[in-house]
């Protein structure tokens, strides 16, 4: 098995979910995050006071499969993320050792 | 004695418009502050609203207005004894006395609240309720005996000052500088910026200021009349004109037109108007606001380079506009809007306004940086006017007050982030 984890502009959520749910992934976890990467912060000026943020809002999205979907999983979330823009976002996978549904006690590939 | 009904109604509205004031001070400065010390702001200023209260009808109200004296008045009206009495030099008012004692009483509440923009995010509660307190009784009573009653010796000059451009925000200023040199900077400043967390709650509290201002300066012609009205379009002239001149300003220089800027730029404006918005005429007042606007916006730059921290710019928008509207008077006054006074430079009225104006000027600055120091190094040594550092870091809100303005936590330091996902990065 493997967690999917996206980084991607928070406008983009809404095409990156339609796309997962097309394909047939059942869950997701989407929280807020922010941090910088090519694209960096913005500037703010207050009384001609220059004030540097570094981090700029995203949206993290996390979604667990099963390891023969995760390249095509990821092809699918590259694909509805993508503006062609900087600060698209970074999508990888890591792998993950065992999973358990809460209600029922199902293991591993069942549990997705 | 003969009382205007009119004339009554309009001062005690206008004493209600000033205290509407000083909660629009609170947010005006509020918004600035980081997140973590927003209701510490509020609170110091609704403090002073009841610290004032009293004092003001107790005793503080006599010292300044009553007696002979050309330093300070006396305690004929301790308690408010002899109210039925005029204030010295004011017998002929149609208002009764205790609607003119209501009136002032507004002016010496606000006065003090504007010196906490500059000690903000770092005084103890404690130590603004016993400074203000003091404040009151050593500055702000003298002062205003000086410039406002005829019985002192700047007004005796022939300085004048319509609503307060000396007596409020050049003595504010000064003490705010003062306090501010006892103090110390906050911790990070400058290296660490302190973005203001909530620009919205500025405007709010600049509408509210421009609002209450009729009844500061338009009531300061003491009457329902020609003057007042004078008063009243020369306000709303000058902070426009100190709006737009502000927020120009800050587009040529910095690239952006801002609503930080536009807020301070009407309350810039509002500053410099008020000594001289019963001096000067309507076109005057736009020539006061341009200069109020383009001066403030340069002037917050000071505490930057001399390394002071004024947090929220006391002494670029008070003191400077404070000075720059009473010196203007020198130049723009005229008999034409007010045959009380007297004519400037530019009504061939030649150099001798604008010197009472600059020693009027001198006077109130002085006495009010040297008696702040002083009275602010004491009760550094008696009670300490300093939060540590511990409270500072987590916010005057929770430290001081054990309340939070936000559900968000991630409100706590002025950013939009979470502190840890900060340090994750």
């Amino acid at each position: 098995m493997k967690l999917i984890t996206a980084i991607i502009k928070p406008f983009k959520l809404d095409d990156v979910k339609t796309a997962l749910q097309a394909f047939g992934v059942t869950g997701m976890t989407v929280s807020e995050a922010s941090g910088f990467g090519r694209q960096r912060g913005h500037t703010e000026v207050y009384r001609g006071a220059e004030y540097t943020v570094d981090l700029v809002p995203k949206v993290r999205l996390e979604v667990l499969v099963d390891s023969p979907d995760a390249e095509k999983v990821i092809d699918v979330i590259v694909k509805a993320a993508s503006t062609g823009s900087i600060g698209d976002g970074k999508v990888w996978s890591t792998p993950v050792e065992s999973v358990v549904r809460v209600r029922t006690g199902e293991r591993g590939v069942d549990a997705i | 004695m003969h009382f205007d009904t009119g004339d009554t109604a309009w001062i005690l509205a206008s004493a209600a418009l000033v205290l509407l004031m000083t909660p629009g001070l609170a947010f005006f400065y509020g918004g600035m502050v980081r997140g973590k010390n927003v209701l510490g702001m509020l609170a110091q200023n609704f403090v002073t609203m009841g610290i004032v209260s009293v004092l003001w009808i107790t005793g503080v109200y006599s010292l300044a207005f009553s007696g002979k004296g050309k330093l300070i008045g006396d305690l004929h009206q301790f308690g408010l004894n002899h109210i039925w009495q005029q204030a010295t030099g004011f017998e002929s008012l149609t208002i009764p006395p205790l609607v003119f004692c209501a009136f002032q009483l507004m002016f010496a509440i606000i006065t003090p609240a504007l010196i906490t923009g500059g000690s903000a995010d770092r005084m103890k509660f404690g130590a603004w309720v016993v400074f203000c307190a003091l404040w009151l009784i050593v500055v702000y009573a003298p002062v205003a005996h000086w410039v406002f009653s005829p019985s002192g010796w700047l007004f005796k000059l022939g300085a004048e000052d319509f609503a307060g451009g000396t007596v409020v925000h050049a003595n504010a200023g000064a003490a705010a500088l003062a306090l501010v040199l006892v103090l110390g900077k906050r911790k990070g400043w400058p290296k660490e910026r302190m973005r203001p967390h909530n620009v919205p709650f500025v405007l709010l509290g600049a509408g509210l200021l421009w609002f209450g201002w009729f009844g500061f300066n338009a009531g300061s012609a003491l009457g329902a009349n020609t003057l007042s009205a004078y008063a009243f379009v020369n306000t709303n002239t000058a902070t426009g004109a100190a709006l737009l001149a502000w927020i120009l300003t800050e587009k040529l220089r910095d690239g952006h037109a801002t609503t930080l800027g536009a807020a301070s730029g009407a309350v810039a404006g509002l500053v410099a108007i008020t000594p001289a918005c019963g001096f000067v005429s309507p076109m005057g007042s736009i020539a006061i606001g341009i200069a109020a606007g383009v001066i403030c916006c340069l002037a917050t730059g000071l505490k930057t380079f001399f390394k002071f921290d004024d947090a929220l710019d006391v002494v670029g928008v008070h003191l400077v506009g404070g000075i720059a509207g009473a010196l203007l008077i020198g130049l723009l006054g005229t008999k034409m809007t007010n045959g009380a006074g007297a004519n400037g430079v530019l009504y061939k009225g030649g150099w001798t306004l604008m010197g009472h104006q600059a020693v009027a000027v001198i006077a109130v600055v002085a006495y009010s940086f040297v008696v702040t120091y002083i009275l602010a190094k004491i009760l550094d040594k008696v009670m300490g006017l300093r939060v540590s550092e511990e409270q500072e870091v987590a916010g005057m809100d929770l430290s001081l007050h054990a309340e939070t303005a936000y559900e968000n936590s991630s409100f706590s330091d002025g950013s939009r982030f979470l502190s840890s996902q900060q340090s994750a990065n």
